[in-house]
């Protein structure tokens, strides 16, 4: 967002002028991307594709529109979400549990350290043939494969998140008699809550991406599942509906958590600093 | 030395249990066969020369397609860090792909360039140019403006500028997103073979999965996890050694 800050003279021709900036920034904002969607629907027109490599924009989103219609798209992306969001609430809930055990006790930490510091940059997908072995290819498989995969950045960030609290605050607090408990809930967790909201925002796309690959593999309903079968009849229109639809999925899930991290962290300096990203 | 055996005593711990799991039938030996057994079907597998086979294909699809992710990324972020209308064409583009689950493009890449290893480069490479490009990104425009005055007035030209002061600069976030993507590289490329493959890890996993060896797919899981961790290890120690001259400063 570019709106001028300087001090505004409210001349009708300033105000016009300003006008014209925004209307022409904005445009140039998403320029390229209608450009591009333009670009997706003239090459799929003229045949420089077959319809099988690229079809048309407009026969995907017509796909879009009769899969809602028929009320598959309701189905398949509620059980996507329903299995992503459980997987995250489950990462989100354990990991903070597990980071915060790691930094107030020794032996959770001595336990879990190497198995954090191993795990989290293996390729835990690997372990999907193991998980079928062992649960199967249902809904506790696939949220089992999520939090296999997605907990470790919620680990890691609250762990360093504690860590980082500045030993000011915690004395402070101390000093005037807070209780452990009263120092956790009220200095320890504020204080760590940015970086652990940053793990958070880690895990919720890991979540979305394993999801995805889980429902591919173990087939069933859901967005990835509709995917492989679709691609599996060779049906590409449906294969490029299901990735614009997981997109927005996508697009819309991050969106809400920067949401819902301005308005948990309102009260720290960060809310008021220029947004990077 | 006894340091590091306490620190990884954990590990060591789970193995024990998992062993004694398996050999006291505890679980079925089909869902986990004994830690010793994965062992036996290790070796077998990499004197019978298919481990080794198939690693190579995997890794020459990693290297393919992180490669060219490195590489244009790089020259993505930096461009839009650097020149505004590259930044106002590409920017866009980069925030609506970005959230995209990575994994949704696997039926779509196999589409494009069939079962072999063009369709798992160009899904590496897609989903390893976002984190690269987001980090030269962020690098490329926090590089200090006085430093780039000074270079400036002190006769560097424009490219010299881009190369000796906004290059280094740069370089802990690129190197971070470098990381992320090295990260994503194997998570790709796993699920992708998982899915669709004819060699590489993923199908061998897959294969001997199906064929019932639940000993040799424990073994080739492990091989995959620890190449990972090992990967990441080793290029963390690159870094450090490419960031020498930080701390010098």
């Amino acid at each position: 967002m570019s709106i001028d800050t300087r001090t505004p003279r409210d001349g009708v021709p300033e105000m016009l002028g300003r006008l014209a900036w925004q209307l022409a920034w904005g445009f140039a904002r998403i320029f390229s991307i209608v450009a591009l969607l333009a670009a997706w629907e003239i090459l799929a027109r003229t045949g420089t594709f077959t319809p099988f490599q690229l079809p048309a924009l407009s026969a995907v989103l017509e796909r879009i529109w009769s899969d809602a219609v028929s009320g598959d798209l309701a189905i398949n992306a509620g059980l996507t979400l329903y299995r992503a969001l459980t997987g995250f609430a489950i990462c989100a809930v354990l990991g903070i549990a597990i980071g915060m055990a790691m930094s107030r006790n020794v032996v959770a930490n001595w336990f879990f350290d190497p198995i954090v510091s191993v795990g989290f940059p293996m390729p835990k997908i690997a372990f999907l043939p193991v998980v079928i072995l062992w649960l199967g290819v249902y809904d506790t498989a696939k949220i089992t494969m999520i939090v296999v995969d997605a907990i470790f950045p919620v680990i890691a960030a609250t762990v360093i998140a504690i860590q980082g609290v500045e030993r000011e605050l915690i004395w402070s607090a101390r000093n005037m008699g807070a209780s452990k408990r009263e120092l956790l809930h009220q200095v320890i967790l504020p204080a760590a809550s940015p970086q652990i909201m940053t793990g958070l925002q880690v895990s919720l796309p890991l979540c979305l991406i394993v999801a995805v690959v889980a429902e591919m593999l173990m087939g069933g309903y859901g967005l990835g599942g509709a995917m492989i079968t679709a691609a599996q009849f060779a049906n590409s229109t449906s294969v490029f509906a299901g990735i614009v639809e997981i997109a927005v999925i996508g697009y819309v899930l991050i969106k809400i958590m920067v949401l819902i991290r301005r308005r948990l962290l309102i009260w720290h300096p960060e809310a008021s600093a220029p947004a990077t990203a | 030395m006894t340091r590091t055996l306490i620190r990884y005593l954990p590990l060591l711990l789970l193995a024990l249990v998992w062993e004694m799991a398996a050999r006291f039938e505890w679980v079925s030996n089909t869902a986990l066969p004994p830690l010793t057994d994965v062992v036996r079907a290790w070796i077998e597998l990499t004197l019978d020369g298919e481990l080794l086979r198939n690693s190579a294909s995997s890794l020459y699809r990693i290297a393919g397609g992180l490669g060219l992710a490195i590489v244009i990324g790089t020259v993505l972020g930096i461009g839009m860090a650097w020149w505004k209308p590259v930044n106002v064409l590409l920017a866009p583009i980069v925030e609506v792909f970005y959230p995209v689950p990575k994994s949704a493009l696997i039926p779509v890449t196999v589409i494009w360039l069939g079962f072999g290893d063009g369709s798992k480069i160009l899904l590496i490479f897609l989903g390893c140019m976002v984190p690269v490009t987001i980090g030269a990104f962020n690098g490329a425009r926090a590089s200090e403006q006085v430093m780039v005055w000074s270079a400036r007035s002190m006769g560097a030209s424009k490219l010299r500028v881009l190369w000796d002061v906004v290059m280094p600069g740069a370089m802990p976030e690129l190197l971070n997103g470098i990381r992320t993507a090295l990260a994503l590289s194997f998570i790709l490329l796993v699920s992708s073979e998982l899915i669709v493959a004819q060699k590489g890890f993923g199908y061998l996993i897959g294969s001997l999965g199906a064929g019932g060896s639940y000993d040799a797919m424990y073994a080739v899981v492990l091989t995959v996890a620890f190449l990972g961790f090992a990967a990441d290890r080793a290029y963390l120690e690159i870094v450090r050694r490419t960031l020498a001259w930080r701390s010098v400063a």
